[in-house]
């Protein structure tokens, strides 16, 4: 089984507008988007949902008024200072550590397990994917982002299908980490511009601390030939493969627009040839033996 | 007053907009760069730092000689950070949660607590314009507690703008939460508009007066505008596609000392932002 997550550290620099256009080529794949915060591969995936399952996690303190003496310790021991003055808990400063409830001597607290967001197993036009969607401020992206991974894998050994490409969440915090630990490689997709490259390095560093193989394409290339130089140039001093370049081009947008992956929308465009190319060196090095098949193909894995 | 910039979607502008809005406005204004995870704000203003701190959070460390094995730690982390089994007492500090509670439990005051690294936070200046951000140290999971100290430096005699990082959990609730108003950053792709709808909806929870900046605002489709128009959404500014905008930013330039017409529009912005407000 391999699995290939595509990050990318700065936001915006073309993750989910590349997943899908790997998930126009794959052969045979399970899609999974762990970025549950701001999910948007759906959009372009146009999933039929066929389980949806309720994610939960965390517990928030409620205060019951009725038996709450209001002698204060829960106000002195909460770290966040979640506890209003009249005895209420803030919901959303609620860190869920539960020492309020543990110490309060009227047992007044109580602590419901957390329903923040959902899970699903879908069909789409490029395969099965397994998706979700955290609930609007809600904690856990991480526990949720490990989740949809592993009930990947799980669809995966069922299908007996051996590869699973995942779209990842920006940044370098816990969905990341979540979303990176155990995969076969990462792609960070970065784009030539001084943040890109920011960026990049952090992130770089982070799947290196995960002990994690990274790849790097630069998107855009063309806005800062100079820059996209540098780029190479320090992927190379960071051990990392830098696997092509993708020219700037509005293509992506309208594609985007129409609910396509730039290879279904225009498969031969300069900027779908740079990604067929950066496809083929990734599955090179990842090891993975797949046919090319044309998007036509991909509607009838739908059902694989 | 504060400001803080979120968007949902990341690499729609919301870094180029606070960094242009704080340069705008002048004196008394401070910018808080809250996206610690890839913060990216300096690279834009190139403050001169002058104060560097390590920022760390407390975790416990077990006194072996104290500890009598009892496993009230582990009953009362709701993190499994600390866990007694067999003969011995395990911490996990990167699980920590810094909520003190084994400390608090443990009947033979075993518990004393030491730091874990949070990242760094810095300080700066250029001209009259003061700069903090946060840094996450590489491979720490939890960014909302290094956001919130960098939210330690907000003075009420400034204007302060927060740059927030991208999505709706957690990290962008510690961005947002307890300030004056939301000014939302998209474009106007199907992705952008989805990621907004979420970013409204948490700007909703949280009860914060809003409005929006369409950056790119002549590619994509009409939806975002539409979406803005029927939920009462104020478009403050709108920012066309400009490939000289982009190369800029490409090279870390400000829109405003690049395109000096831009100044004004973000004066404006802030105008806007203040009658919003109510001030």
């Amino acid at each position: 089984m391999k699995e290939l997550v595509v990050i990318s550290g700065k936001g915006g620099t073309g993750k989910t507008c590349l997943t899908a256009a790997f998930s126009s080529l794959a052969d045979k794949m399970i899609l999974c988007d762990a970025d549950v915060d701001a999910a948007d591969l759906h959009l372009i995936a146009g999933p039929s949902i066929r389980d949806s399952h309720d994610f939960q996690a965390g517990h928030t303190a409620i205060i019951d008024k009725e038996r709450c003496s209001e002698c204060g310790l829960c106000q002195d021991l909460c770290r966040w200072q979640a506890i209003t003055e009249d005895f209420k808990v803030d919901s959303i400063t609620c860190e869920g550590c539960g020492v309020c409830v543990f110490f309060c001597p009227e047992k007044a607290i109580d602590f419901p397990l957390n329903t923040c967001g959902q899970w699903f197993v879908s069909d789409t036009r490029f395969g099965p994917m397994v998706h979700a969607r955290l609930g609007i401020a809600e904690e856990n992206s991480g526990k949720l982002v490990s989740l949809v991974r592993q009930r990947a894998r799980k669809l995966a050994e069922e299908k007996k299908i051996d590869f699973i490409l995942t779209d990842g969440p920006p940044g370098v915090g816990c969905p990341v980490i979540a979303a990176i630990g155990g995969a076969t490689s990462v792609l960070i997709v970065t784009e030539p511009t001084v943040s890109g490259i920011h960026d990049l390095e952090r992130v770089a560093k982070l799947a290196a601390h995960f002990n994690v193989p990274a790849m790097v394409c630069v998107n855009k290339f063309d806005l800062n030939p100079d820059l996209s130089w540098s780029i190479e140039k320090i992927a190379k001093e960071m051990g990392l493969s830098c696997i092509g370049h993708i020219p700037f081009d509005p293509i992506f947008t309208i594609a985007m627009v129409e609910a396509q992956s730039i290879i279904e929308y225009a498969s031969n465009s300069i900027a779908g040839r740079a990604v067929k190319e950066i496809w083929e060196r990734a599955l090179k090095t990842l090891g993975l033996q797949q046919q090319a098949h044309s998007p036509q193909l991909a509607a009838g894995f739908a059902n694989v | 007053m504060i400001i803080s910039i979120a968007s949902g979607k990341g690499g729609t502008g919301k870094t180029t907009v606070a960094t242009n809005l704080a340069l705008s406005i002048g004196e008394g204004v401070q910018l808080l760069d809250c996206d610690v995870e890839e913060p990216n704000a300096h690279l834009f203003v190139r403050p001169k730092f002058k104060r560097t701190e390590t920022v760390f959070t407390p975790v416990p460390v077990v006194d072996d000689k104290k500890c009598n094995l009892c496993g009230k730690c582990g009953e009362i982390c709701q993190f499994k950070a600390i866990v007694v089994i067999g003969d011995k007492v395990l911490s996990f500090p990167e699980l920590c949660h810094s909520c003190g509670g084994c400390m608090a439990v443990c009947p033979e005051d075993a518990i004393k607590e030491t730091g874990r690294e949070l990242g760094i936070i810095q300080k700066g200046f250029l001209n009259g314009l003061e700069f903090v951000h946060g840094k996450l140290r590489v491979g720490e999971a939890m960014s909302p507690p290094l956001i919130r100290e960098v939210r330690t430096f907000s003075r009420d005699d400034k204007i302060t703008i927060i740059d927030a990082p991208p999505g709706t959990s957690c990290p962008v609730i510690a961005s947002m939460k307890d300030t004056d108003f939301v000014l939302l950053v998209t474009e106007p792709t199907p992705f952008g508009l989805h990621d907004l709808k979420l970013a409204v909806e948490a700007v909703k929870i949280l009860g914060i007066p809003r409005g929006l900046v369409i950056n790119r605002s002549d590619i994509g489709d009409q939806n975002v505008k539409a979406y803005a128009s029927r939920d009462s959404l104020p478009i403050l500014m709108e920012i066309p596609f400009d490939r000289r905008i982009a190369e800029a930013y490409s090279r870390g330039d400000m829109i405003v000392e690049m395109m000096p017409e831009f100044k004004e529009k973000f004066v404006k912005l802030y105008q806007n932002i203040k009658e919003l407000v109510g001030l």
